[in-house]
This record gives structure tokens, sequence and C-alpha cells, in this order.
């Protein structure tokens, strides 16, 4: 199947300073793509050469067998996009805007049902300075989405917004996808890639280091397994070390950490069963993308 | 294209008359200060006027008015798009079928407008301080404000196109033009001028606009002035033309 996008070694620079060394990937129809990685790392002038924005310095891109900048006038009207920090005038109602948006394609989709859809009805007659952060980014969404086009490219989406927004924002593109539209989005947010991404492209230092799905990278990358339990039992500790696939046990009183690969978790409810050892409290810690991340790059994407 | 313009235009101006400030300070001050300057000063003015045979300056006071007007609608649209640019708001229009001239002149439109009404007020609380002398050809006088005003607000097109931040359009436009009004014939003759400022003249065309603006309200007609509207309608393509190529979205 031909990609929907495809990036093949792209660089760009802004005199020394190199913002994107050398990425590729290709992103399939249907699909939630996205481009994680800390701050800096190249994300979103990877972003901006798919969308016309930026010419890369090396490299090509293809959006719908198109080039970004050379048929940019025919991609306009097949892509959407939320660009990061993008403000309108202070004082234009949102259902200015979107009535702006709409007479600038051939055939928009209906604003008001839009707008509905998006929970943006009561806020029709707002001026854009008055709506929340959370308000501006699905207003933005709105004006991506107003001319029904087939990829949805959106830049740090959620950035800057609480819990709440944040997951009414993921439930929104979720649905894009469910009508059968392909969307690339960056983020820093590990949680928002594992919640929201079919597959993720890690990037660091202007270079993709891996790309899979969520869960695929974590195996793949940290097969590390963590219990966490409580027991007051005298002989679990030595119990403990002999479980299969066991790299660590430490104690703190009668709280036990014990570390391992290979099925670990299996391996320790087995041996507790077996053993009729009494806890007080368990839980597993389970790796992530976050420590996908540590593992490539050896250090953490907060920093 | 035109579609989207007038869309634009209409919203950018609803968009100006919310800001209350905005309305006072392009509409109401101009006014303000032309009715109390009128008040205090027209009868002595018309009576110099009257002496002299010329105004107290080189130029009628209308035509005074209309080119500081017309300059403070450059600067307030170069401020306008540098803070649009610094907002973002022209990266997210750049991902739109939006082309840079269709947003320019939508500004532009929305200036002209304003500067036009500003003109039209002054005009309509002047005439009780002012005695009408020769009969002025109002209608040709407000096409050739219109015209020359669209024209050198293309010099606003190039300066909005290139400035980085708001904070530094106003002291360019500053520097632009003062020369600007020094050699243009608006306070002192241009044929006064020492012949290398004429020269200077020559390649600005605010010169032109006052010419133009000067003869039509003395009632000399626009085939006299076919060279001012040629080489305005030069200016203007021209400072067009080099705003698209050099316009910065970001």
């Amino acid at each position: 199947m031909t990609p929907i996008i495809r990036v093949s070694g792209i660089r760009k620079t802004y005199g020394k300073t190199v913002a994107v060394d050398d990425v590729s990937f290709e992103v399939q129809e249907g699909e939630i793509f996205g481009l994680i990685g800390p701050n800096g790392a190249g994300k979103t002038t990877t972003m901006e050469c798919v969308e016309g924005l930026r010419r890369p310095d090396r490299g090509s891109i293809s959006v719908l067998s198109l080039d970004p900048i050379r048929d940019a006038r025919a991609l306009q009207l097949k892509v959407g996009v939320q660009l990061q920090q993008a403000q309108l005038q202070k004082r234009i109602k949102v259902r200015e805007a979107v009535d702006l948006w709409a007479s600038l394609y051939p055939h928009p989709v209906d604003g008001d049902a839009l707008l509905d859809r998006l929970g943006l009805a009561d806020k029709r007659k707002a001026w854009f300075m008055t709506l929340s952060g959370g308000q501006k980014q699905r207003l933005f969404i709105a004006l991506a989405l107003i001319h029904d086009p087939d990829v949805v490219l959106l830049d740090e989406l959620t950035t800057g917004l609480d819990p709440q927004a944040r997951r009414a924002i993921w439930d929104l593109v979720r649905e894009i996808r469910a009508r059968g539209k392909t969307v690339l989005l960056t983020t820093h947010l590990m949680e928002e890639a594992e919640r929201l991404c079919d597959r993720v492209a890690i990037v660091e230092r202007g270079r993709v280091i891996d790309v899979g799905t969520p869960a695929g990278l974590v195996r793949k990358h940290c097969e590390n397994e963590t219990v966490v339990l409580e027991t007051t039992d005298a002989s679990a500790a030595q119990r403990f070390e002999t479980i299969p696939g066991v790299e660590s046990v430490t104690w703190q009183n009668t709280a036990c950490t014990i570390r391992g690969r290979d099925g670990l978790v299996t391996h320790v409810i087995q041996c507790l069963a077996e053993h009729r050892i009494h806890v007080t409290s368990f839980k597993t810690e389970l790796p992530n993308l976050e420590d996908v991340f540590l593992t490539l790059t050896g250090h953490s994407i907060r920093e | 294209m035109m579609k989207a313009l007038l869309k634009l235009t209409w919203l950018e101006i609803k968009i100006f008359v919310r800001e209350p400030m905005g309305v006072i300070g392009t509409i109401g001050i101009p006014a303000a200060v032309f009715l109390i300057a009128s008040r205090l000063l027209g009868p002595r003015i018309a009576r110099a006027a009257i002496q002299t045979g010329g105004g107290a300056v080189s130029t009628v006071l209308p035509v005074l008015a209309s080119i500081l007007m017309a300059l403070s609608a450059i600067t307030s649209l170069v401020t306008i798009i540098s803070i649009y640019r610094e907002g973002g708001i022209l990266k997210r229009l750049r991902a739109t079928p939006l082309s840079p001239t269709v947003i320019l002149s939508a500004h532009v439109l929305v200036k002209l407008l304003f500067t036009v009404l500003t003109l039209a007020i002054m005009v309509l609380l002047g005439r009780r301080y002012f005695p009408p002398g020769a009969p002025v050809p109002l209608f040709s006088y407000t096409v050739a404000l219109i015209f020359t005003t669209w024209a050198i607000l293309s010099i606003g097109f190039l300066i909005a196109s290139i400035v980085p931040t708001a904070r530094f359009a106003q002291p360019l436009a500053a520097i632009i033009f003062y020369p600007m009004i020094v050699v243009s014939g608006l306070f002192f003759p241009v044929s006064a001028l020492p012949e290398w400022m004429q020269a200077v003249a020559r390649v600005l065309p605010l010169g032109y606009a006052v010419s133009l603006l000067d003869g039509i309200w003395r009632g000399q007609g626009w085939v006299a002035h076919l060279g001012d509207v040629a080489a305005l309608t030069l200016f203007f393509l021209a400072f067009t033309a080099i705003s698209t190529r050099v316009f910065r979205w970001e």
C-alpha cells in the first residue's frame, strides 16, 4: 500500500543549528502516527516541512503523492493543519473564523455542525481572546477540519492544557481517525503518544531513533518488569531470590521490590501461590514509552 | 479570491470597530483636533489665505491633512501586519489558500475606508470655518485621495512585508516618512529645494501624491496631472511586486 505521507532523509539547518539531521518515516492510510521526543528534537521543523511551510535542505517529502511545496495549492485542499502556538485576531468571533475559513475552500463542511461536534456551540459568538486554552485548540481543530481534509497534521495539540481538556481532545482525534482520516501529530507527552497513536517515531536530536507501535517499542527495548509488594512472611526473601527471571530483590522493612524480565510478574504470582505467602499489597510496574526513551537515549525525556 | 478579499475586509472592519481605542484614535482624535484647531485658527488662516493668495503653508490645508492621514494609515498598516506576524496569525493564515496580497489588500481597504471617513468628517466640520472660496471639485478630489492613498500605502506593503516585529515598525516608518515629507512639497515647494533634494523627491512617491492632490483641489483637472497618476501607478506596481516576493510570514 502506498503510504499517505512519506518523509525520506530530510535535513534542515538554520545557520549552524541543525534542527533536523536525518528524518525518515512513512504514515499509512487511516492511522494516527506520532512524532515523539523532547522539545527541540526537531519534531515541529519536520512537521513544518510536511506542511510545506519550510523547504528541507535535503531529502524528499510526499503527501498523498504530492510535493508539499510545489503542489502547495492542491494539497491545501486535502490537508488540514493545526500549528503550534498559532493565534487568531483577538476580537474575531468563533463563528466568524469558521465562516472565513469555510469561504476559502470549494467544498466546506457545515460550520455549525462542526462547532457542535467540537463542543463549541455555545461559544459561537465569543471573541477569540476570551476562549480558554482548550477551547482555542478545539477551534483550531475545527479550522483544520472545515474543508473535510484526508490528512490532518496536528502540532503539539495539547501542550498547556489541563488533563481533562487533554482527554477531550484525544477523543476528538480518535473521532477524526474513525472518519477514515490519516493523522500525523507531534507530542512530547509520552502518555499522549501511548493512548492516542497507532505508531510512533521517536525523534532525538534531529534523528529518528526507532519507529513502531507504542507496545511494540516497549517490548523491544524494555523487557524489565517490576513487582512491588508488602509481606511479613520471613521465608519470602529467600523464595523470591529463586524466581526465574529475577534480577534484583530489594527490601525496605516489609516492602519488597522485585525486578526482572521474561514473565517475571507471572512467576512472582506463581511463587506466592505455591508457598502460600501472605501479602498485604501487590502492584506491578510495567515499562512505558518514557522508559523506552530513557533506554535508547540514556536520558529522560523530561530533561 | 475576490470573495475571500471582501470577506476578510468586512471581517477586519468589524474586528477594528470592536476596539474602541482604535476607533477613537483613528477617527475621533483627528476630527476633534481639527475641529479645535479650526475654531481657534480658522478665521485667521482664511484671512491670511485671502491676503497672500495662497495657504499659510505652501499647500492648502485639506491636502496637508490628507497626506498626514495617509501616512498615519501606512504606519498603522505596518503595525497591524507586524502584530499579526508576531502573534502567529499570519503563520496560521499561510496554511490556507489566502495569498499575502489578499491579506495586505484587506488591511489596505480597511485603512482606506477609515481614512476617507475621517477626512469626510473633517471636511463637513471644516465647512463652517472655512468660507467657500473658489468651488472645490469634491468628487474628483475624493477619487484622487483614494487613488493616492492606495498608491502610497504600497510603501506600507513593503515595510510591512519585511519588518520583523511591531517595535521595529514604528521607527522604521518614521525614518522613511519624515525625510519623504520634507522633500514632498508639502511644506516647502519642491522648486525651492536644492537640486539634489529635488532629485530625491523624484524617486519617491509622496511628491507626486502632493502634486496630484494639490492640483485637483485647485481645480486643475486630471489631464494636467497624468504624469503624477502614471508615476504613482508605477510606484504602486513596483512596491507591490517587491513586497509579494519578500513577504515574511513569521
